[in-house]
């Protein structure tokens, strides 16, 4: 296996912990019960506006942990270039990516057309940076293995 | 419209070429080795460029590295 391959599957298995975790903690301190914050505009937007630099951070804490790991496991050296094909594969990846969230913000605007809390409408719309992250990495890892 | 294919001869002509490594082939050529992997297996068709800096590392011309075959050839050949 690939350093590429083995960066997509610690970016979705990285990208699912830090989400579930970012949850629980969301769920624990605030959420529990607490019907509350169902409408709180603010709250929401907030929890997907710390969302973002949490998951940027903890990506590099936990790239740059992979990259030592595998130095020392491998001897492996990290790829100082990024070529042709390094783009192609971020661009399909990339644009899967982007397809995912689309979908997933039709839906979280389809939960406020059948009567939902806008609770609803922000978990949804969440639930979607998640996926479509995922479906950014698994795709990379999709193409590096089949080719383009 | 007959189903063609990017056909190329690099595992020939890094053999012919004192056994040459796809890293030594890829440094050459300025690219990763997972590159020159996935042109080799026929996984990826370069870029006119990178085609014609393959070629250039081999010194020899691009149709005798690449060609375009029909992809029953392909099959046929294993």
């Amino acid at each position: 296996m690939c350093y590429q391959e083995k960066r997509s599957i610690v970016s979705a298995i990285s990208t699912v912990l830090i989400f579930t975790f970012y949850s629980i903690y969301i769920y624990q301190t605030y959420l529990k019960g607490n019907l509350t914050y169902s409408h709180d505009y603010e709250f929401w937007g907030s929890v997907i506006l710390i969302l973002i630099p949490v998951m940027i951070l903890a990506n590099i804490v936990i790239y740059i942990i992979f990259s030592i790991i595998n130095k020392i496991t491998t001897n492996e050296n990290i790829p100082s270039i990024s070529d042709e094909l390094d783009k192609i594969i971020e661009l399909k990846s990339t644009r899967n990516s982007h397809y995912t969230f689309m979908f997933g913000m039709l839906l979280s605007m389809a939960t406020l057309t059948f009567g939902l809390p806008p609770m609803a409408m922000f978990i949804a719309l969440t639930c979607s940076m998640m996926f479509a992250c995922i479906i950014g990495d698994v795709s990379q890892l999709y193409f590096i293995r089949r080719g383009v | 419209m007959e189903k063609r294919r990017i056909s190329n001869n690099i595992r020939k002509l890094r053999f012919n070429n004192d056994e040459m490594t796809q890293q030594q082939l890829a440094d050459k050529a300025g690219v990763t080795r997972q590159t020159i992997v996935a042109v080799e297996k026929g996984k990826y068709s370069p870029s006119l460029e990178l085609a014609f800096r393959i070629a250039l590392v081999f010194g020899s011309p691009l149709e005798e590295v690449f060609s375009y075959v029909l992809e029953e050839e392909i099959k046929e050949d294993g």
